[in-house]
């Protein structure tokens, strides 16, 4: 399934391609990249819930097993932020962040607060230990206080700074990262995001 | 980054000619370790000791988060350059510390450590953090397998060095955790132990090191 139009000829496209899973926020984070900045590319699905992470052909690409990863025709990258962050130096049309160093460094916090202090402690893998040891309720409870504090932690952040987006009026890094989290945590989680104010009616 | 509350914990004056920085650190926290050894990787200076868990302070500007700090001070002060202009190499930098950041520490942090103990079982805690632990140490072997030199991407330290060596020492320390299985990993750790940025940056030699 081939991402949306872009601004170049087919003949500029770079050949892109991106192993994502559909429900995995990190790959979401790429796919959203991608989109921003026009490229197209090939999507290559990867099921974790049916380990083709774990496939000979997955493997020998990224011998770690995550998605996302991106193959730009050589040169293969895996981890969002260092998609991103590789996505932003080769293909610099609707950077990722902003050139005020303030703001930029607002944008590498916001994200890694995403990317460390929330993701991490609601994927599968810690989920399903929770479930197992501690039964369904209190995985739903721990996964709702994991995000719910760390969205506190972006409200404060985000306070007088956010515009239209989360870092102002324009899209940055920081929407890329927060909003896969705001529809995981509505839509997998259902938490209410009443209290979080800007963040639910930007996501 | 540590949210634990912290009554006396050392900040340090970094300065450098004409930029001061000030950092808040904690000395057992390994996020604040890999900001501290960046600063002096950098050749910045403390000068004298005050309070917190990463945040610096630049003038106006105010920034927490280990990464972001990272990433702000690599822009803001490029001289010793902590991530290398090759795109590849410069991908696979950026990787490594998100695995540290993402996938290592967050899991063998206090709050979720206290939370397993209790709610799981005391015997639980040391096989989850040494599950991710493990975990995560198995997929940076694999990574830097075919990119160590000296270090931990080449022969200059970079970006990967500055995560990987508090995040190795702490596992060592704090989880006596085995790193045999993990050459490639002994052998950058070994590169880092010696430099004298690194020394500096130890928690037993921060301000707030013995109050604990």
């Amino acid at each position: 399934m081939a991402a949306n139009s872009s601004d170049c000829t087919d003949k500029e496209q770079p050949k892109l391609k991106l192993y994502s899973y559909w429900r995995s926020s990190c790959s979401w984070r790429a796919r959203i990249a991608l989109n921003l900045k026009g490229l197209s590319y090939e999507y290559k699905a990867v099921n974790l819930l049916k380990g083709e992470q774990f496939s000979p052909e997955f493997s020998k690409l990224n011998p770690i097993n995550y998605v996302p990863v991106l193959v730009d025709e050589d040169i293969v990258i895996a981890d969002s932020f260092a998609i991103l962050m590789y996505l932003d130096e080769k293909y610099p049309q609707h950077p990722l962040l902003p050139c005020d160093l303030q703001k930029k460094a607002i944008n590498f916090q916001a994200a890694n607060i995403v990317s460390s202090s929330i993701q991490p402690l609601q994927n599968l893998l810690v989920l399903n230990y929770i479930e197992e040891k501690l039964g369904s309720d209190e995985k739903i409870a721990w996964a709702q206080n994991q995000i719910g504090r760390g969205f506190s932690a972006l409200e404060k952040l985000l306070e007088g700074i956010s515009g239209r987006y989360a870092t102002g009026d324009e899209i940055y890094l920081a929407d890329v990262f927060l909003a896969p989290q705001i529809h995981a945590a509505i839509t997998r989680f259902k938490l209410d995001m009443k209290v979080k104010g800007k963040r639910h009616r930007q996501g | 980054m540590d949210s634990r509350p912290h009554q006396d914990t050392s900040g340090s004056f970094f300065s450098s000619s004409s930029d001061k920085l000030q950092l808040y650190s904690y000395w057992q926290s390994s996020c604040s370790w890999r900001v501290r050894f960046a600063l002096n990787l950098k050749k910045f200076e403390r000068l004298n000791p005050l309070h917190f868990v990463p945040v610096l302070v630049d003038g106006d500007l105010v920034v927490s988060d280990s990464f972001a700090i990272l990433l702000y001070l690599e822009e803001k002060y490029p001289q010793n350059a902590l991530l290398p202009v090759d795109a590849k190499c410069r991908a696979v930098n950026l990787q490594a510390a998100s695995i540290v950041t993402s996938s290592m520490q967050p899991l063998h942090m206090l709050s979720v450590l206290k939370y397993i103990e209790e709610k799981v079982g005391p015997e639980e805690r040391q096989s989850w953090a040494e599950y991710h632990i493990g975990k995560g140490f198995a997929a940076l072997e694999k990574l830097l397998k075919d990119f160590a030199g000296r270090y931990a991407t080449g022969d200059e330290i970079c970006m990967a060095d500055v995560f990987l060596a508090p995040q190795i020492s702490v596992a060592v320390m704090r989880f006596k955790f085995d790193m045999s299985k993990f050459p490639t990993l002994c052998r950058i750790y070994e590169a880092n132990k010696v430099l004298p940025a690194f020394q500096a940056s130890l928690p037993e030699r921060q301000p707030d090191a013995s109050i604990d």
